[in-house]
């Protein structure tokens, strides 16, 4: 087995006195992509937020290609090489769209992603880039997210629930893109609610049951019924 | 034409209270700080300027080239290090701390420069004067309105078209999700101080070759600052130079009626604009 690109171990978080992560264990090797899956409020972003440094963790909880940074801002964190696509997309708002994609690449890290290939990737944008981001339908809005995202240039790329609140063809066209950007041999985190979703997009799963890890397998050799118990806890 | 005289000095002295205003609402537009120190900080600057040019014997214009660079490098250092450690998501703890520096200024000042009313001296500029037909216009007044309008257009042009105002609106509508973008909000939030110094610097040296000022002069620069972004409307740059040239000719009108209804007059016309668009003339547009 390859080392992983990051590995976390017994990693816990807290909301002030609420422990919302207990425990949790999770690896990515390089080019793969893992589906984090679990009801509401199981913990998949808090999982995300902790990962991306907008929580903070004990250093050595999460190891980055075997170093610790645990306790890195979330700045760092991504100097380092890992995006976030943020549940509910957060884009800029006084941003326009062309602006939100350029600010994901502000730290300049070299890599096949930039203006261009975005345009590409999602020629809609490329009409659309002198309005306010938030003037963007939702389908578009997730578009500019995931742009901002890859502009990074990142090496693990984390999406938190891209498919949330949109239309079923604008879900389908958006997960089109996909073997696109983690055909670029980037790695992936992929939170997903959509179970059918989770397992066609990734090779490896980690459901998430209030805060613990309840299953984690291949995503071709879990059965449904394992997964809907470690989902539902029935 | 006394009026209209009146009204043009009013809408001149106005592009100093914009400056006044406008390192305000730069900090309060990028990181939600009110900075109730904000008008010691314009009587400190004027203080740089008169030690440094008394001390190498330079024109206070000049010193601008000191005061700026000193006081840009204290806001970096000042939010660095202590602002910084009281902001989070409520408004309360930098509020206060801001009020105890604006003591702690006021204190300093009066221990090593007493308080006796001082000067700048920039010298035969001050008095001189062009005359536009029945109209004389003083060279100073016309040269802080125009430095103004630079000022005004130097942070516009900043926060829409160059990188570090791209970090300032993005740090401004979501800071969480800027330091994704690799933003270190600390030392996004200490720029937005240096810059808002530096714009204060350059208030402070004019304010100074205007009027005598003393220690205590800061509270009613900070209300007419206040008042001027209050006015143009939050975060409208161009509105807080409207605002400020609302405010100076409301003062000056009012001391033209009666020399003691300077003040008054302005808070009165604030008060008026205040209740009909409690939003401001020119609320943001954007976003
Ligand atoms: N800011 C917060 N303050 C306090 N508790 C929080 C906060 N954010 C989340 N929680 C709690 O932490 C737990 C995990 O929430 P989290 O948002 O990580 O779940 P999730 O798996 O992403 O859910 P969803 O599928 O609804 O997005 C929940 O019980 C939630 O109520
Ligand atoms: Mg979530």
């Amino acid at each position: 087995m390859p080392d992983p690109i990051i590995s976390i171990q017994g990693l816990d978080a807290h909301y002030g006195d609420f422990q919302a992560l207990y425990g949790v264990d999770l690896a990515v090797e390089p080019g793969q992509v893992v589906a984090v899956i679990g009801a509401n409020g199981a913990g998949k972003t808090t999982l995300m937020r902790s990962i991306s440094g907008l929580l903070k963790n004990k250093a050595d909880a999460i190891r980055w290609q075997g170093r610790p940074i645990g306790a890195l801002r979330a700045d760092q964190i991504a100097a380092l090489g890992i995006a976030l696509v943020p549940e509910g997309r957060l884009l800029f708002p006084s941003l326009s769209v062309e602006e939100n994609l350029i600010i994901g690449g502000q730290l300049g890290r070299k890599g096949p992603w930039n203006l261009a290939r975005i345009y590409q990737l999602f020629p809609i944008l490329q009409e659309r880039r002198n309005v306010p981001a938030t003037a963007l339908s939702g389908g578009q809005q997730q578009m500019v997210a995931i742009g901002r995202a890859l502009m990074s240039n990142p090496e693990l790329l984390m999406m938190d629930e891209i498919s949330l609140g949109l239309a079923p063809v604008v879900i389908k066209s958006i997960y089109e893109a996909l073997p696109d950007i983690v055909g670029e041999g980037l790695s992936a985190i992929v939170v997903e609610q959509d179970i059918a979703k989770a397992l066609s997009v990734s090779s490896h799963v980690v459901c998430l049951q209030e805060g613990r890890v309840s299953l984690t397998g291949g995503s071709g050799e879990l059965s449904r019924d394992e997964i809907s118990k470690a989902y539902f806890g029935v | 034409m006394d009026w209209i005289n009146a009204i043009i000095q009013g809408a001149l002295l106005g592009g100093l209270y914009a400056m006044f205003a406008a390192g305000l609402s730069l900090i309060f537009g990028v990181m939600r700080l009110v900075n109730i120190a904000h008008g010691d900080l314009i009587v400190l600057s004027a203080y740089v300027a008169l030690t440094t040019s008394v001390g190498l014997g330079l024109n206070p214009l000049l010193a601008l080239v000191i005061v700026v660079p000193v006081m840009a490098g204290f806001g970096y250092a000042l939010q660095r290090l202590v602002l910084n450690r009281t902001m989070g998501d409520d408004l309360l703890p930098p509020l206060l701390v801001t009020f105890g520096l604006s003591i702690i200024i006021q204190n300093a000042l009066l221990m090593g420069y007493s308080a006796d009313p001082q000067k700048l001296q920039a010298g035969p500029i001050e008095t001189a004067s062009v005359n536009l037909g029945p109209i004389t216009l003083g060279v100073m007044p016309v040269m802080v309105f125009a430095i103004a309008v630079a000022v005004i257009a130097g942070l516009q042009w900043m926060f829409y078209r160059t990188a570090l105002g791209r970090a300032f609106r993005a740090t401004s509508d979501r800071q969480d999700i800027a330091q994704l973008m690799g933003l270190n909000r600390a030392h996004v939030f200490g720029l937005a101080m240096a810059l808002s110094l530096a714009v204060t610097a350059i208030a402070g040296v004019f304010l100074g070759i205007r009027t005598s000022f003393d220690p205590a002069a800061g509270a009613s620069r900070l209300i007419f600052g206040f008042e001027a972004v209050i006015i143009g409307g939050l975060g409208n740059l161009w509105g807080t130079l409207w605002g400020g040239i609302i405010l100076g000719v409301a003062q000056t009108l009012g001391a033209k009626i009666n020399p003691g209804y300077q003040i008054l007059a302005g808070h009165i016309v604030f008060l008026l604009i205040l209740a009909v668009r409690p939003r401001g003339l020119f609320p943001r547009m954007d976003g």
